[in-house]
């Protein structure tokens, strides 16, 4: 449906994005994800036309886009902030699209009070914009995107500034909705939790680049480098060098999975695989703090003469700061990265 | 961008173009540049220069200080009448100049509520002048310096006393540099109305006083020495384009981010003796600076029996004028009206056009070109309609379209400037908003601009009305007599000698003022909340 090839934007010497190439099937949800400055937003104003390509090329549905203004695309972009039109009420907000493309009257009223009915907001077109709560805009955000049934639908941070439980509740009910139309969608977020539970596949950008790309289990479990597994939240990562069924770290010997190819190598240790035990066994750390996480809890460790360690520990037996133990290593929480 | 463009070459270049020339030029085609040495080195000449930059410097001081009380207590105070008071303010800057000449006249002239009282009379001395500058550039200050404190957050300053400063050093550290160039902009800008200041000097300068832009009316149209007229619209010329440039550098000064806040948080009730009587001082400098000459004026047209002097409008046996007086009323209107649209048109495409995120160098310094007409003489360009477009294919000597044509010019200007704040603050993604669903540059415009902006438009057309309404330098040369607008009437009148004539001149302009303050009332009622349109 979508493929970018080479699309490049600069801003002065900077690329925001860099020679980027990406494919979006028809009825995929592909999800951006990425620190704020790594060209996502970017991406979505290349495809959408607000911003002008300096090399490459936007392909929709097999026609080339360049050259084609932003009006002419029929794609569907949902701002950040949703940027309502705060001078119309909501069916206002809706029936837009339709009204731009030459919709007759009585089927833009229909089209809206179906969208309306569909985001959860039946009968509330005549409310103004500008008294409804953020759950509600995003709704309507939604709504108007969706009215003129764009071959792409584009969410730039949908979710961004509702507040947490909101969120998780929308982002289910967007997850439904987009497979129930079979919509194509392409959305960039922060937001990794977002990302994970919207979409069909995650790709992770850096610097106007791609780093990794596949669905979210296969990012969650493998991340390319050291960048995504950061990115992820993950802290411990460190150098090591690998021989055999270990490598050598500043953590002793680390067990990895089987088949790791030789030499030096970057490891991530997933908190869950960092196993408490004895003081006399394994590596001896004191425990430097200790963070309730609701299903876990997340303990700081401090080695004697290596970097910290983050290790998840049941509820029930977590140590206390200022305890010593020992840390044990499970080869199935361990990642060799790229 | 286009229209804008041709409009200012045609009706603003061409004939400042025009009379300039006519003025330089030998009989042979050659150009006399020697007359600008010559013209600078007469005396008298070099007195007028003088008192021009004197007059305009000490009227721009004495304003400062006047209202720069008043701006800390529209910004910060919360009182009741405060919304009223405002606009009270602002009435006197729309007021056509003949009429403010016209209210200081009854006040401190011959005969004037201060003669009568007192035996004072300041109409030939240079206070007068002084005096009505500060009434007529009292709502610049205000509203320029004023709308900006109004919206600094309060909590910088108490930050500042946190950390340690006393209530004068934080305001001195934090309140006045962030306050600077937004005072720098509104001198300016009296600086440059009082520098180029017709109306009242005609008026009360009597023949002592004369700044160059009445001089360059006097040569014109008294001695008709057209070269000497064009070395002084040349220097008026060059003193403004200076003035504007700085004008310029200060907003973008201003434009440094500034944390603003809801104006509506800021103000408070007075506290306290010190802000009770500067409260009161503030008030009572309103009162007797701006409120009384107009109510002198309003007692003065009433001042015979009946309302003998409104009744002797609607007669045309004066012999002033072909017609009754009062017809001048329904021909300003007409001009008005007509004016205003052009300027509507015209300032609403340079504004949009002004606010695109692609506008070059080029264009941003057409912003600061706009501004022009405010401070060219009027006589000039007046004086330069009647040569430049007096052959085909613009012949438009004997059209009406002549007098509204000079009054947009000046209009436009007040269009631009309201417009394009409000413009600006439209935000660029509500406009992608619209591209992305599909709409045309075109329909994005018509769709999210101009709904977003109407108020400002009402409000750029209320000030376009008003001062085409009071348009007096160039519309006394362009109005045919059997067709005088309010202004020009105002002033024949006045030149007339007998109590009659004087009494309906303060009729006329008892009318023009009414006229001016209910179009400016209703503005301000639709003046947007948060909007930053208080350039002027």
């Amino acid at each position: 449906m979508l493929s970018l090839q080479g699309a490049t934007v600069r801003f002065g010497a900077r690329a925001a994005l860099d020679a980027v190439d990406l494919d979006v099937a028809e009825h995929e949800t592909v999800c951006v994800l990425g620190p704020s400055g790594s060209g996502k937003s970017t991406l979505l104003r290349a495809v959408a036309g607000l911003r002008p390509l300096d090399a490459g090329r936007v392909r929709l549905a097999g026609r080339d886009l360049d050259g084609v203004p932003a009006h002419r695309r029929g794609v569907g972009l949902m701002f950040q902030d949703h940027q309502l039109f705060p001078h119309r009420d909501v069916g206002g907000n809706v029936a837009f699209g339709l009204r731009m493309h030459g919709v007759p009257k009585a089927e833009r009223a229909a089209r809206v009070g179906e969208l309306l009915e569909l985001v959860g907001l039946p009968g509330a077109g005549r409310r103004a914009v500008t008294a409804l709560s953020g759950g509600e805009q995003q709704r309507v955000a939604l709504a108007r995107a969706l009215a003129p049934r764009p071959r792409l639908l584009m969410l730039d941070e949908p979710l961004g500034q509702l507040d947490r439980s909101l969120r998780e509740r929308l982002v289910v009910e967007l997850r439904e909705l987009f497979d129930r139309l079979g919509t194509t969608v392409l959305a960039v977020t922060h937001d990794q939790g977002e990302a994970f539970a919207l979409a069909d596949r995650v790709v992770v950008m850096r610097e106007g680049r791609i780093a990794q790309s596949g669905t979210p289990l296969e990012v969650w479990q493998r991340p390319a480098d050291e960048f995504v597994a950061r990115f992820l939240g993950f802290e411990n990562v460190a150098e090591g060098t690998v021989t055999g069924e270990a490598a050598d770290t500043p953590w002793g010997k680390v067990p990895v999975p089987a088949g790791s190819p030789r030499g030096p190598v970057r490891l991530l240790v997933r908190p869950a695989g960092v196993r408490l035990a004895d003081p006399a066994d394994g590596l001896r750390c004191t425990v430097a703090a200790r963070t309730f996480r609701g299903t876990h809890v997340a303990v700081r460790l401090q080695p004697e003469r290596a970097p910290r360690l983050e290790a998840a520990c049941a509820l029930g037996d977590a140590p206390e700061p200022g305890d010593t133990v020992g840390v044990a290593f499970d080869p199935a929480e361990i990642v060799v990265l790229g | 961008m286009a229209v804008p463009v041709a409009f200012f070459a045609v009706f603003f270049a061409l004939p400042v173009a025009a009379i300039v020339a006519r003025g330089l030029r030998a009989e042979d085609g050659a150009w006399r540049l020697g007359r600008l040495g010559e013209v600078l080195g007469q005396s008298d000449i070099r007195h007028v220069l003088w008192f021009t930059t004197w007059q305009a410097l000490a009227s721009t001081a004495l304003t400062l200080l006047i209202a720069l009380p008043g701006a800390y207590v529209f910004a910060r105070f919360e009182f009741r009448g405060k919304q009223v008071l405002r606009a009270v303010v602002t009435v006197p800057f729309v007021l056509p100049t003949v009429v403010v000449g016209t209210a200081f006249l009854a006040l401190l002239g011959r005969g004037g509520l201060l003669d009568e009282l007192w035996g004072v009379r300041l109409d030939t001395t240079v206070w007068a002048i002084l005096l009505a500058h500060v009434f007529f550039n009292y709502a610049v200050v205000v509203r320029t310096v004023g709308g900006l404190w109004a919206q600094l957050d309060p909590r910088q300053e108490e930050a500042a006393r946190v950390l340690g400063a006393s209530p004068f050093a934080a305001w001195r550290r934090v309140t006045l540099p962030a306050l600077a160039p937004a005072v720098a902009a509104a001198a300016l800008m009296v600086f440059l109305f009082t520098f180029t200041s017709f109306g009242v000097v005609q008026i009360l300068g009597g023949p002592t006083f004369s700044t160059l832009e009445v001089e360059i009316y006097r040569q014109t149209a008294e001695i008709f020495d057209l070269s000497t007229a064009a070395v002084l619209t040349m220097i008026q010329f060059v003193a403004v384009g200076a003035i504007l440039a700085l004008h310029a550098w200060t907003a973008r000064r201003r434009e440094t981010a500034l944390r603003l806040v809801d104006a509506s948080l800021t103000a408070r009730r007075p506290r306290g003796a010190g802000q009770r009587a500067l409260l009161t001082g503030v008030l009572l400098s309103i009162v007797l600076l701006l409120v009384l000459p107009l109510a002198v004026l309003v007692q003065r047209s009433l001042d015979a029996p009946g309302f003998a002097y409104y009744e002797a409008l609607t007669r045309d046996d004066g012999g002033v004028f072909l017609v009754a007086p009062v017809e001048a009323v329904t021909n300003s209107l007409q001009y008005a009206l007509a004016a205003t649209a052009v300027a509507l048109v015209i300032g609403g495409l340079a504004a949009a056009a002004l606010t695109r995120s692609d506008a070059g160098r080029l264009v941003r310094g057409f912003d600061a070109l706009l501004m022009l007409p405010l401070g060219v003489s009027a006589v000039t360009v007046g004086f330069g309609f009647l040569i430049a477009l007096d052959e085909p294919p613009l012949d438009l000597r004997s059209s009406w379209l002549l007098v509204p044509l000079a009054q947009a010019l000046v209009g436009v200007p007040f269009v631009v400037r309201t417009m394009l704040p409000v413009l600006r603050a439209v935000d660029d993604r509500l406009r992608e908003a619209a591209a992305v669903l599909g709409a045309s540059p075109w329909r994005v415009w018509r769709e999210v601009d101009l709904p977003l902006v109407r108020r400002a438009l009402l409000v750029a057309a209320g000030f376009a009305f008003a001062v085409s309404l009071g348009e007096f330098g160039a519309t006394v040369f362009l109005a045919r007599s059997d067709n005088p607008t309010l202004p020009v009437a105002v002033a024949r009148l006045l030149g007339r000698p007998g109590e009659l004539n004087y009494g309906q001149a303060m009729a006329l302009s008892t009318i023009l003022m009414v006229v001016c303050a209910v179009s400016l009332l209703v503005l301000e009622r639709l003046r947007p909340q948060q909007s930053r349109t208080g350039e002027f």
